[in-house]
């Protein structure tokens, strides 16, 4: 266990080696290394916003649809509302015409019925005449009893 | 290899034993009975003693050329996934070496807390080359050595940890950073600290200067000591188990077991004292640049 020249070539070969180390060794892998972390750091973070926007976009999707759902829901309503006001409308103006047609025909019944009537009160004169004259053997004289036969008319 | 004309102790021992290179003084008679000549002479040593002859102008063949080889083969392997890392999908080795600089990373972060682009890189160096170096311990003891008589190298350390030469070397050069950044940082600040700590008055500067100075001492001897001592103790186990093989068939099924016992559990020592070398380092050099 004798301490010799040995100590001195251990220490020149540790200087030397040490020296090698810091000069080829340890810059690039060390550099190789950090660049490396740097990366992945790079793509962990790409892939966290990446992440955070797909979440944003489904919100977003999810929010559009019930927008969507709730527009077409609003517009089938409002359609739905218009259909029945339709309806509704040409209900009325149906009812309208069906009275209106109602009412020109019964006044036409009545017209007629009037004119029917004024005919025949007329005729119920001219006959009441005749029939007086017969009865009475000579003809009466139209005009002194014209009176009373209107009146007797009018009395039909 | 405890072989039929080795005893144990002797089995130890040579396991024990650098492969050392270095310079016998003048005068010292050789194993072969040869006296080395005037002004010393350069050689191989044969054996233990002829080591120790050789003092501190000796080198340790096989600690250096391990510890350098797996240096190298670090700086090779994580230079080749440098150049290969991009910022695209990592796959493989390169996967393995970015946790293990991320790690070492999120370590330096944790306790350094100052702008030095040194400590990453020499954290990231202690704790893989430690961890090299340490991991040649779970290869089996006789394996190496044996295949290494053959080309004729008589001692082998494969485990370069194990040598405290080789652990105080590199503590050394950690206690010689924090020194240098000690002041460089602190400036004169570094001697007030050093003199007028824990007791701030001038009466008591050598008291203090000599705790200070013995509390910064213990800081690389229990860097280099840890380590050392650890890995010391687990290869002496590891040498011991395989020493209980030689004692007889019915020892091979137990020592196996405890073999791998050992391993298994040496892996987590292996690990853990590679770590510990590089956060005590880290420690250190952020105390050198925190003001008290």
């Amino acid at each position: 266990m004798n301490i010799n020249l040995t100590l001195i070539g251990q220490m020149i070969a540790f200087v030397c080696f040490v020296v090698f180390c810091m000069k080829y060794v340890w810059p690039p892998l060390l550099a190789a290394m950090q660049e490396r972390e740097k990366k992945i750091a790079d793509g962990l973070a790409a892939a966290d916003r990446a992440n955070h926007d797909l979440e944003l976009a489904k919100e977003k999707a999810v929010e559009r649809l019930s927008e969507a759902k709730s527009e077409a829901a609003g517009i089938i309503d409002s359609a739905n509302k218009r259909a029945n006001q339709i309806v509704e409308e040409a209900k009325q103006t149906a009812v309208v015409e069906a009275d209106r047609v109602k009412a020109s025909a019964q006044a036409e019944i009545e017209q007629e019925t009037n004119r029917a009537r004024e005919q025949l009160r007329a005729q119920v004169a001219t006959l009441s005449l005749a029939g007086a004259e017969k009865v009475l053997g000579k003809s009466i004289d139209r005009n002194a009893h014209a009176e009373l036969v209107d009146q007797l008319a009018s009395e039909l | 290899m405890a072989g039929e004309n080795q005893t144990v102790s002797e089995y130890i021992v040579h396991h024990l034993t650098n492969h050392t290179f270095g310079k016998l003084p003048a005068g010292y008679e050789r194993y072969d009975g040869s006296i080395v000549g005037e002004g010393g002479a350069w050689v191989m040593a044969h054996g233990g003693e002829e080591a120790a002859a050789m003092g501190f102008n000796a080198i340790h063949v096989d600690s250096m050329a391990w510890s350098i080889g797996l240096g190298i083969l670090f700086c090779w392997l994580f230079r080749r996934m440098a150049v290969k890392a991009t910022s695209g999908v990592p796959s493989g080795m390169l996967n393995a070496v970015e946790m293990i600089v991320g790690f070492v990373d999120n370590t330096v972060r944790d306790t350094f807390h100052g702008r030095n682009k040194l400590i990453a890189p020499l954290a990231l160096t202690i704790f893989v080359w430690v961890f090299l170096m340490n991991l040649m311990d779970l290869i089996p003891v006789d394996l190496v050595p044996w295949l290494l008589t053959f080309v004729g190298v008589g001692y082998q350390k494969i485990v370069p940890s194990t040598d405290p030469n080789i652990t105080m070397g590199m503590a050394v050069g950690v206690f010689i950073l924090m020194l240098y950044y000690s002041i460089k940082v602190k400036g004169f600040g570094f001697v007030k600290e050093l003199t007028l700590n824990p007791f701030n008055h001038w009466a008591f500067i050598p008291i203090n200067l000599f705790m200070e100075v013995v509390g910064l001492l213990a800081k690389p001897f229990s860097l280099g000591l840890r380590l050392f001592g650890n890995m010391y103790a687990g290869e002496m186990i590891f040498i011991l188990i395989a020493a209980l093989f030689s004692a007889g068939l019915a020892w091979a099924v137990p020592a196996g077991l405890l073999q791998i016992g050992w391993a298994i559990f040496h892996i987590l020592v292996i690990t853990l004292q590679a770590f510990i070398f590089m956060v005590l380092t880290i420690v250190y050099l952020s105390m050198a640049h925190e003001d008290h």
